[in-house]
């Protein structure tokens, strides 16, 4: 078994690692689009993201005030007592990073301070090879998942309803998600089970190609397709409006054809580990792929 | 161009859209619950605890850490504004207020209500939250802490807080609304592309 105590210095790690630290294949798609953006507007907000960037990282301070809520996701083949290591490593990253105390009852309001709550943090177990467990967390702010959508699609509108859907999603989203953003698409499975899939698809870094042909063909057409509408950084209008495009999808129900959107901002923040049964620990902001 | 605070209604109108500013003086956050709490004690007569006579409002929840006795910004960028367009046209009449920084825009009452009135939008990169943090020299006061953190009403002293774009002017004219336009013109050949015009 894996000591709940080295999980839980493990998440205080991949925390502080994920807020303070932007993923290199968000920085390296940052830095492509400084080049390409003509317009001076357009220009001054990425270099602005890519400087606040490199100062975060410096001082080791937060890059954005909204360090979102704790989502993990968790795979191997040992993976019980873990939840509550979390717990506790969420608890002193909110206190050593510091971490913004976002989490609230959904009805009250009522904040704890500590990002704890009914079902938060929030852990995604999947199975996995049982000679390690792999945690990674993604901090999730609310600017960009306020602009979640899904659509239980008719199977007949098809791949021009998917395409519609994913489009219109971004347009009506306009400035708020902080762009550029990475579009991230569940198609399939369930109303649930595609929106998992579309938040899944943004763990996926921006130059590993999708497995299924069809997918990456489709990512690339969407991608050139948002970028396109001129909404641009912060919505004040640009080439640069998307960073990529993810999907990932499921088999599904014979009379449905579920869509889902989660979109994530400019500051797409994700640290992963993976801690060995031996007790050695590997860390990654790109995840292991 | 640099401009401070309490700003006047001249330096407000000289300003045009595009217009890049950086900003000295006192600047105050307010999200939801500031907006919502100082137009409910507005609507029953009583005193703010602040003077936002030519204030600058930011639509922000920092982070701020508490050492010895003072507060210390970690972390400071904007949230939406669309949030707060059913309230700040009041905000604004109510209080004279001259300049809201925030990100992504806000609806046309507001837009109407800064023409009316004489204020100004200035857009600050969303995220750059640590940037943003540079441009505040110190935290003066907070206001409403029972609010939470991130709702309370934080009294900064800003120092060349910036660059901020005039995002909406003083003359009904909005950068956003302008690129919605253009959004709107570029949408058909973006539909025509994914073979779904
Ligand atoms: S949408 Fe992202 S970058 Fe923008 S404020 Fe929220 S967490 Fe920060």
């Amino acid at each position: 078994m894996i000591p709940p105590d080295l999980v839980e210095e493990v998440v205080v790690n991949i925390l502080r690692t994920a807020v303070t630290t932007l993923p290199s294949d968000v920085v390296s798609e940052l830095q492509k689009a400084e080049a390409e953006e003509s317009d001076e507007i357009a220009r001054t907000q990425i270099s602005t993201i890519l400087e606040n960037v490199r100062r975060a990282g410096e001082i080791a301070v937060p890059m954005c005030q909204d360090t979102g809520i704790p989502l993990f996701f968790v795979s191997g083949g040992c993976i019980s007592e873990i939840e509550d290591a979390i717990k506790r490593g969420v608890v002193r990253a909110t206190e050593e990073v510091p971490l913004r105390p976002n989490v609230v009852h959904p009805l009250t309001r009522r904040n704890a301070g500590n990002n704890l709550g009914i079902e938060m943090p929030h852990v995604n177990y999947s199975p996995g090879p049982r000679d390690y467990v792999d945690i990674t967390v993604m901090p999730k702010g609310a600017g960009s998942e306020n602009m979640s959508a899904l659509r239980m699609l008719v199977p007949s509108e098809g791949i021009r309803g998917v395409k519609s859907f994913v489009l219109d999603t971004v347009v009506s989203a306009g400035s708020r998600p902080c762009p550029p953003t990475i579009v991230g698409v569940g198609i399939g499975g369930s109303s649930d089970i595609a929106m998992t899939l579309a938040k899944k698809a943004l763990l996926r870094p921006l130059n590993v190609r999708n497995p299924h042909a069809e997918l990456q063909a489709l990512e690339e057409e969407l991608l050139a397709a948002i970028n396109q509408t001129g909404i641009g950084p912060m919505g004040l209008g640009g080439k640069t409006t998307s960073l990529g495009v993810r999907i990932d999808m499921a088999h599904c129900h014979t009379a449905s054809l579920p869509v889902a959107v989660n979109l994530q901002c400019w500051a797409a923040r994700k640290a992963s580990a993976r801690i060995f049964l031996d007790g050695r620990v590997t860390y990654s902001t790109e995840g292991f792929w | 161009m640099r401009i401070k605070t309490p700003l006047s209604e001249e330096v407000v109108r000289s300003l045009k859209v595009g217009d890049v500013v950086h900003l000295d003086g006192v600047v105050y956050t307010g999200r939801d619950e500031v907006h919502m709490r100082a137009l409910d004690m507005c609507d029953k007569g009583e005193k703010l605890p602040v003077d936002l006579n030519g204030a600058a409002i930011y639509h922000c929840g920092p982070i701020m850490r508490k050492k010895d006795d003072s507060w210390v910004l970690v972390a400071a960028g904007p949230t939406t504004s669309a949030r707060m367009n059913s309230l700040e046209p009041r905000f604004i009449e109510g209080f004279g207020i001259r300049a809201v920084i925030g990100k992504g825009g806000m609806s046309q009452p507001t837009i109407d209500a800064m023409s009316k009135f004489g204020c100004v939008y200035l857009a600050i990169t969303g995220g750059a939250a640590v940037l943003a943090a540079m441009g505040v020299t110190k935290v003066l006061g907070v206001e409403w802490l029972d609010l939470g953190m991130p709702e309370a009403l934080w009294i900064l002293e800003a120092g060349n807080l910036g660059p901020l774009i005039v995002g909406i002017d003083a003359h009904g004219d909005s950068l956003f609304k302008k690129v919605e336009e253009e959004v709107s013109r570029n949408l058909p050949f973006a539909r025509r592309r994914l073979g779904i015009g």
